[in-house]
């Protein structure tokens, strides 16, 4: 009491110091990628402790799991700056399969070069994020509903136009075709670090990362994904472009399941009509695991990559574990149910006045 | 202070939907450096005349005036262009987004070029701080995030991102409506503020004590139709209170509950009486 008579002005100082540490602290806790990163940590050491023996800690165990965190990775960084903005893609799995048999039957079928056909592939799959995002926008339906119908269209179509083409499910042999050799240096290679191989769908997920986290971050259209996910209304009444916004990030769900189906033809050198099946939901799973809220506004790339990585490493760890992969469903469902209630509970303190 | 051409003026508006007549005929005229307070009951088409002013709706016959040139709006966009501001009750914030990040919305400041062209958070930031300072809003980090701020604050900084952004008509809907008695005298003070700034501030309220407290001039509503504009100089806070009250019809329901309920009209007329 006396001291502080003496020396206001430092007690008051010392007061302050104590004030920010506590805003920093809570600033990193209130990140939304926080729960799931120290999630992460903790599934690795488990891990290493009940598997670490097996397998799960050499280079070539982490490139498994990584590898399987990769493609998933890529999808739940952009279905999660959608979720972002306030609205889901169902249809993603199904955009995989139909871009991966585009790809397949114009290098295959009708001898096209590989790289063109990726090209025409790209370019459906942009027109079905676009349609997808047209409606949503114009109906003023929720884009589950919407998407859960285009999912279920796409894949029918594909199912139905590959076998009126070929007459079969599944289409091979990518690997004759021209351009192939040039396509798998870019996608299907292996690189070198640390000693072991990575995929290099690996440096395409952490690439992607960093390049939608500075979108969110550090841009103007970042800022009004959040406005829109938001409060759309608001956002709308600043002045905000609430239709671009949806329907670009709709367009960049769909470039990122073609990026998937590029990745899968190229390394399985053909295309199946079933490919991508349950991805949506996957997607999601890492999404929400990654902190992301369902119903817009708050998120982050970072946190769905990482969400991503816990995907791969449950499911490849369990097998490393020795655990009959049969269990692996039980485990992502309990995974997201625990990832749901922080969430809720991370958004209550976020929001609480002080 | 009314003197000149009028921020805002409204001439002969009316609107309506299907066949209800919302607004018949309602004039008003906001100057610079006033606050000027829309009254009336639940229905008396305040909210459809401010949703007028702000682009929302077109009126179907009347005039708008800018400064004495007619405008129309065709969307709140162009209401917003035009310098006109309004802050809507619960769409003024987003609460999960910091609170420059909701200063800026819509208007972020980039720095870099072409592709590399970034949203400058450090300089957005820095405006948000230096702007909420200058209204009176000390807030310690301008990254936390909006829902954690009170109701009053979050007014105060929508009134302050009015006023950054050049607005010189500020609409307020009902911005004290869910305030505590110390946050409601927050909000008030801001709305001074942007007055002492030069700019006609449009204040619909149903509370009789923070009309009069703030208010230079009252336009009354009623049933659609305008009931007349007071200045303050020319008025009482009880015909105010009496106005806000619902004047006459007050006056008849507390003769009706005379009959059966004497204690509660009592206390009707001394809240007509304003005492």
């Amino acid at each position: 009491m006396a001291a502080t008579n003496a020396d206001p002005a430092r007690g008051e100082a010392r007061q302050d110091d104590r004030l920010e540490r506590t805003s920093v602290f809570r600033r990193i806790l209130l990140r939304p990628e926080v729960g799931a990163l120290l999630g992460a940590a903790a599934l690795w050491i488990y891990f290493a402790i009940v598997a670490g023996n097996r397998g799960f800690l050499s280079m070539r165990g982490t490139a498994s799991y990584l590898e399987v965190s990769a493609q998933l990775g890529i999808l739940a960084i952009a279905v999660a700056m959608l979720m972002i903005s306030g609205e889901f893609d169902l249809s993603i799995g199904s955009t995989i399969g139909a871009a991966g048999m585009i790809i397949a039957i114009l290098s295959v079928e009708y001898e096209l070069n590989l790289w063109l056909a990726m090209l025409v592939s790209l370019a459906a799959a942009l027109a079905i994020g676009f349609i997808n995002g047209v409606l949503v926008r114009w109906s003023r339906l929720p884009s589950f509903i919407i998407t859960l119908a285009t999912l279920f269209v796409i894949r029918g179509l594909t199912i139905a136009l590959t076998r009126l083409e070929t007459g079969r499910t599944n289409v091979g042999d990518v690997d004759e075709a021209a351009g192939y050799d040039s396509a798998k240096r870019i996608f299907d290679s292996d690189v070198a670090i640390f000693g072991g191989n990575f995929p290099i769908s690996i440096f395409w997920w952490l690439g992607l990362t960093f390049v939608a986290t500075w979108v969110l971050m550090r841009t103007p259209f970042g800022n009004w994904i959040f406005g829109s996910g938001g409060n759309e209304q608001a956002a709308h009444n600043v002045g905000v472009p609430v239709n671009r916004v949806k329907i670009t990030l709709f367009m960049t769900t769909a470039a990122a399941a073609w990026l998937v189906a590029v990745l899968q033809v190229i390394s399985t050198t053909g295309a199946d009509v079933l490919r991508g099946t349950q991805q949506e939901f996957f997607a999601i799973i890492a999404v929400v695991i990654g902190g992301t809220l369902l119903t817009g506004g708050y998120g982050s790339a970072i946190g769905a990559a990482i969400g991503a990585l816990i995907f791969g490493m449950v499911r490849q760890g369990i097998v490393f574990a020795g655990v009959d992969a049969d269990w692996f469903q039980v485990f992502l469902g309990g995974m997201v149910l625990v990832a749901v209630l922080i969430n809720r509970y991370v958004r209550a303190r976020a929001t609480r006045e002080r | 202070m009314s003197e000149g051409t009028p921020l805002i003026e409204v001439t002969n508006i009316s609107k309506s939907f299907g066949n209800v007549r919302a607004l018949q005929d309602v004039s008003m005229a906001v100057y610079a450096g006033e606050v000027h307070c829309l009254l009336g009951d639940n229905g008396a088409g305040k909210s459809t005349l401010i949703k007028i002013l702000s682009g929302v709706h077109q009126p179907d016959q009347g005039e708008i005036r800018i400064e004495g040139r007619p405008v129309r709006f065709g969307s709140p966009r162009d209401a917003l262009d035009a310098g006109i501001a309004t802050a809507y009750q619960d769409l003024a914030m987003i609460p999960l987004m910091s609170i420059s990040r909701n200063f800026f919305l819509g208007a972020e400041p980039t720095k870099g070029w072409g592709p590399f062209r970034m949203f400058d958070t450090a300089r957005a930031d820095e405006i948000t701080r230096i702007e909420l300072n200058r209204m009176g809003i000390a807030v310690r980090d301008t990254s936390q995030p909006v829902g954690t701020l009170s109701g009053g604050e979050r007014q105060s900084v929508a009134i302050a991102r009015a006023v950054y952004f050049g607005a010189r008509i500020l609409i307020l809907d009902e911005p004290t409506a869910a305030l505590g008695v110390k946050e409601a005298g927050v909000v008030l003070r801001y709305i001074a503020r942007a007055r002492e700034q030069g700019l006609g501030v449009i204040f619909i309220t149903h509370n009789v004590h923070h009309a009069w407290a703030i208010g230079d001039r009252f336009t009354l509503l009623s049933h659609g139709r305008s009931e007349g504009t007071f200045r303050k100089e020319e008025t009482s806070r009880e015909q105010v209170i009496s106005l806000m009250a619902g004047g006459a019809a007050l006056e008849e329901l507390e003769h009706e509950l005379r009959h059966f309920a004497p204690s509660v009209a009592d206390e009707l007329a001394e809240a007509s009486d304003g005492t």
